[in-house]
């Protein structure tokens, strides 16, 4: 019995470890000899779902090289991922304060336009944007934009009432407002009701904003951030808070819906690439820019993500009523009195984070 | 060999229970490497306590609601002795919480269901609905121990009981619910302790306007990235958890 109890702990002791590091070494291997097979490989990351897949196989196609393509969620679980170094990425795409915090951080690298041709069909309208994070216009590619708006069902909101913020406030619409479920879209509509900044920090300005929110949050359905879009397409709601891009999506799905950017100001935000301090392929990852640059590839790209897209050549592949569509494509004026969020010290990040509290916490009487 | 038959137990006690909690507790006593109460004393603030708060009475009421159901059904439960019917009540702990929290919320919604079919107006999104998925959701976790607990007494003792002269009330309070008092208490915890850590529920139904201490943690660690303030609380909301099951202890010798 007990040498049978021995053998028994050699083969669990012996050979599961075995087993173990063999198939370690087995996929590293193989997965070794993939990578030299198609030459250099770069590592991008993104937002999830932000590209269409079959740009990728082509780009590898057309190039040889390969891509090794991962995803985030928040450009907070980006920050923290790319911070811990254990993967070096080449290209990373994410919102203009998560650059603009990076590029102080002294983590991104110049771009070569001369290596970048296609970046002519960047409409210059769009740089507006870019001066607000990358001034140098010297780092960033830039990918996606939109603005941040009211969506509304026109067969229960008067039009006229979301022209200004103030339709947020209206007892009418009382149990019919989703609002977004982030603090700092949370004040959007409270800082540009009090003609301030958006990215105003002011402990009066604040205090203000949050008396505005409290107030408010008696008339909400509800806060929500990815579902708000589902809830107006159903008509659970009648009024939301939300990105364009996601108005965009459900005036696909519901005929009824409308967006407008109220008059006193809003959001203007947009998603771009840069190469990280960690890229090891900057030519290869220029490339891969290029490539997306193309007008051609960029459509593909919009068609899939539908967001507002800043490549001229995509623009003028569209018929007359996608051009016109002001979801889509914003106006000059309505570009003009929007506002880039810049990113904001730590400190100043927490009273937002205590804001979001009280709010959260309060109940009307 | 027995012995060594319990590493991989030691080693997952270790890894999965012991470390985590150290984490936390390092977590919870330090802000920027200096040692500090401030995590857990930040429980006092409004925007702290006023959560905490309102997930005991939101828990209290799920227990009393859950003991309420689970009681009668138990004893019709053990008088029916229908094996088919104890799994139907079952049933739902198969499915995910997820899944079947997001089905009350398409019943609840405006254009829900219910609103549809009784004209009345929506819910969701309220501190009722979050009650009622917390109710719906651990309601088995009651239905279980107690029917057991029922089930398990001798029929001989309640034929007894009759004999002497008892009548039906007496029989329920002298015999029966002492009888099963240990499962009604195992079903106090199993539904509050968990319905006091919940935030996935009052997430979905509450529309993000009903903030429990869960939510509030949660949103420490994922929102505003402060892991301190986080464990702090965490530690905090596990004191209370702790206490509660202590209590019940006590009441079971």
């Amino acid at each position: 019995m007990k040498k049978q109890d021995g053998f028994v702990q050699k083969i669990i002791v012996i050979i599961i470890p075995m087993i173990c590091v063999l198939g370690w070494l087995l996929y590293f291997g193989m997965h070794r000899v993939e990578t030299e097979e198609h030459g250099a490989s770069i590592t991008v990351l993104n937002y999830g779902d932000y590209i269409e897949r079959e740009v990728l196989s082509d780009f590898e196609e057309q190039t040889g090289i390969h891509v090794v393509y991962e995803e985030y969620e928040t450009p907070e679980t980006m920050y923290a991922k790319y911070k811990s170094k254990s993967i070096s990425y080449d290209l990373i795409c994410t919102s203009e304060y998560m650059i603009e915090k990076l590029i102080s951080e002294d983590e991104v690298l110049p771009i070569h336009p001369q290596n970048i041709p296609n970046l002519s069909y960047i409409d210059e309208k769009y740089y507006s944007i870019v001066d607000a994070f990358d001034p140098d216009r010297s780092y960033t590619v830039p990918y996606f934009l939109g603005t941040v708006g009211l969506l509304y069902n026109t067969k229960a909101v008067d039009p006229k009432d979301v022209k200004s913020w103030s339709a947020l406030w209206m007892e009418k619409y009382k149990n019919q407002i989703i609002m977004e479920n982030s603090v700092r879209d949370c004040l959007i509509p409270a800082f540009c009701l009090q003609g301030r900044s958006i990215n105003a920090t002011d402990q009066p300005s604040l205090d203000e904003a949050l008396a505005l929110l409290e107030e408010q949050k008696r008339l909400n359905y509800a806060y929500l951030s990815d579902d708000a879009m589902y809830e107006m397409i159903m008509e659970n709601a009648n009024m939301a808070l939300i990105y364009s891009g996601e108005a965009n999506a459900a005036k696909l799905q519901n005929e009824n819906l409308a967006y407008s950017v109220p008059k006193e100001g809003s959001n203007l935000w947009m998603d771009a690439w840069f190469v990280p301090k960690t890229c090891t392929h900057q030519k290869e990852a220029e490339a891969f820019l290029d490539f997306l640059c193309d007008p051609e590839v960029a459509y593909q790209n919009w068609d899939y993500v539908y967001y507002t897209t800043p490549n001229v050549g995509v623009y003028e592949m569209l018929d007359k009523e996608d051009q016109e569509d002001r979801t889509m494509f914003p106006s000059e004026e309505v570009l003009e009195r929007c506002e880039v969020f810049h990113a904001l010290p730590d400190e100043d990040m927490r009273r937002y984070n205590d804001l979001w509290k009280q709010l959260k916490v309060y109940y009307a009487k | 060999m027995s012995k060594r038959l319990a590493y991989p137990y030691l080693a997952w006690i270790v890894g999965f229970i012991i470390i985590p909690i150290l984490f936390i507790c390092y977590y919870g006593l330090t802000r920027d490497g200096h040692f500090t109460f401030s995590n857990i004393a930040a429980i006092t603030e409004n925007v702290h306590w006023i959560p905490l708060v309102l997930s005991v009475r939101l828990s209290l009421i799920c227990v009393v609601i859950c003991l309420l159901i689970s009681i009668p059904l138990g004893l019709a439960l053990r008088s029916i002795r229908s094996r088919f019917l104890v799994f139907l009540f079952m049933m739902p702990m198969w499915m995910n919480t997820v899944l079947s929290i997001l089905a009350w919320k398409l019943l609840l919604g405006t254009n829900g269901i219910i609103g549809r079919l009784f004209h009345v107006r929506s819910i969701l999104n309220t501190q009722l609905a979050t009650e009622i998925g917390m109710v719906y959701d651990l309601l088995p976790f009651a239905i279980i121990p107690i029917y057991n607990a029922f089930a398990s007494i001798d029929d001989s003792i309640i034929d007894a009981a009759y004999d002497l002269g008892a009548d039906r009330a007496q029989v329920l309070t002298k015999i029966m619910l002492p009888g099963a008092k240990a499962g009604i208490l195992s079903a106090v915890v199993m539904v509050f302790v968990p319905a006091l850590t919940s935030f996935v529920i009052s997430d979905m139904l509450g529309g993000g306007k009903v903030s429990l201490i869960g939510n509030v943690i949660e949103q420490e660690f994922t929102n505003s990235m402060d892991w301190n303030l986080g464990s702090g609380l965490g530690m905090v909301l596990m004191v209370f958890v702790l206490l509660s099951t202590m209590l019940l202890r006590g009441g079971e010798s």
